[in-house]
């Protein structure tokens, strides 16, 4: 039930936000990620942005097996 | 970059099978603590790439099958009271003693499906004759979005509005899985959505407990590069929380959510499906807000039930048993025709494993 999908955010209106998913586009709310921003991707979870995905930090999961960098 | 595709490259998934087989140098028995991941696992065959000393287990990561059948029946009595219920369309088919929603729905009552919870204040705004109650069912991850939505109902001064809160959290389970006597658990793949929310820093006494603890995402490479860290920090003795998820999860999560379920709920000790009562890991309505408590406004007495007999989802929500150990399982608890809660939802293990892992015949 915590499936969460990745989807681009192409319109913002207030805490309304429209994003693009494999050619159909959904709508959600933006009051739990107040500063995102047209053009980022954003993840959706029962018709909430709930986190941005920070791409730098995606292409470096892929990069490395080494697991230097992940401590908390 | 679509954040999907790149985290499923099959050269990569091989090669870091291997090195996980090379680690894995004595028994290890990790747990996942989250339904989607358990789902994932199954669904591309994860368990198959895993040497035999390696064992992953699910844990109750599954809103929906730790919901106890009390709350169910709570819904289901509502709906046939003449009460306007709206639910995640994951509750409709889950069992309590009384029947399912969608059973009641089947029979006329009022059941709405909605994939947000603010589309059923919406229909509480559009319908101001009826009453309206929202099945709050989620962990972390779907906590934030409610709060909102009941915020949202106060500000409109909605009086036909309620919440049957449900939602369970997930560390405090951790916490009592990991001291059960009879379930061996070397480490945590932590879940990733979950943690979006709540950050990793909330692992952090476990892994300062002995158990070491990783945050990892939902695609094959995420899962297996999360094993691999675990099998890592075993074989070296060490015991930390690792964030393989970086791309969505901060250390500290997500603080706007955080602070909306801390407006809007407080933290209170609660039943599971299967686990019993565990101390502080619920949440209930703050007292600002207890106008919007379905429980409160219907006066429901939420007494424990029993559960179907035969049923094992007890077991193996707290990682005790497989599926397969079930007398039910296959024959007569199936997807079309379930039991228990754990073979309705497609996260529950016992759905997930019969849908993917089952061999004809077996
Ligand atoms: S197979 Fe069905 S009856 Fe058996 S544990 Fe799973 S859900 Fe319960």
């Amino acid at each position: 039930m915590c499936v969460a999908l990745p989807c681009k955010l192409v319109e913002i209106d207030g805490n309304r936000g429209v994003a693009e998913l494999g050619g159909s586009q959904v709508k959600m709310r933006l009051d739990l990620l107040p500063d995102a921003q047209v053009g980022d991707y954003v993840l959706v979870h029962a018709g909430f942005a709930i986190e941005k995905l920070d791409e730098e930090e995606a292409h470096k999961t892929l990069d490395v097996l080494d697991e230097l960098g992940w401590w908390e | 970059m679509k954040f999907i595709q790149e985290y499923q490259n099959p050269e990569q998934v091989h090669r870091l099978a291997r090195e996980i087989a090379d680690v894995v140098s004595e028994p290890m028995s990790f747990m996942e603590v989250c339904g989607t991941h358990a789902h994932a696992v199954a669904r591309y065959g994860l368990h198959e790439l895993f040497p035999e000393q390696l064992g992953l287990i699910s844990g109750p990561g599954c809103p929906v099958c730790v919901t106890p059948p009390e709350v169910i029946d709570a819904a289901v009595r509502l709906a046939q009271e003449g009460v306007w219920v709206a639910a995640f369309g994951d509750m409709m088919k889950v069992p309590g003693s009384q029947g399912t929603l969608s059973g009641v729905k089947a029979q006329g009552g009022q059941v709405r499906i909605v994939y947000s919870p603010m589309q059923s204040v919406e229909w509480a705004q559009e319908n101001p004759g009826e009453q309206i109650v929202f099945m709050g069912v989620g962990f972390e991850t779907t906590v934030p979005s409610v709060a909102v939505s009941i915020g949202e109902a106060k500000q409109l001064g909605l009086r036909n509005f309620s919440v049957l809160v449900a939602h369970r959290l997930i560390p405090p389970a951790m916490e009592v899985l990991v001291d059960q006597p009879d379930v061996q658990i070397d480490g945590f793949l932590c879940p990733g959505h979950v943690s979006a929310i709540i950050g990793s820093k909330p692992y952090q006494p476990l892994a300062d407990g002995g158990i070491p603890c990783v945050v990892a995402g939902f695609e094959p490479l995420d899962i297996l590069q999360g094993v691999y860290v675990l099998a890592r920090m075993r074989q070296e003795g060490k015991a930390r929380v690792a964030n393989q998820y970086k791309r969505v999860v901060r250390r500290e999560g997500n603080p706007v959510a955080l602070a909306k379920i801390k407006e809007v709920f407080e933290v209170t000790d609660c039943r599971w499906r299967g686990l019993g009562v565990m101390p502080d890991s619920g949440l209930r309505l703050r007292e600002e807000y207890e106008d919007f408590d379905a429980e409160k406004r219907f006066e429901l007495d939420l007494l424990p039930v029993a559960e179907p007999p035969g049923c094992e989802c007890g077991a193996i929500l707290r990682g005790a048993k497989h599926p397969t150990d079930c007398g039910l399982f296959g024959s007569a608890c199936r997807p079309d025709h379930p039991i228990g809660p754990c073979m309705v939802s497609s996260e529950g293990a016992c759905a997930a494993v019969y849908r993917y892992e089952r061999v004809e015949g077996d």
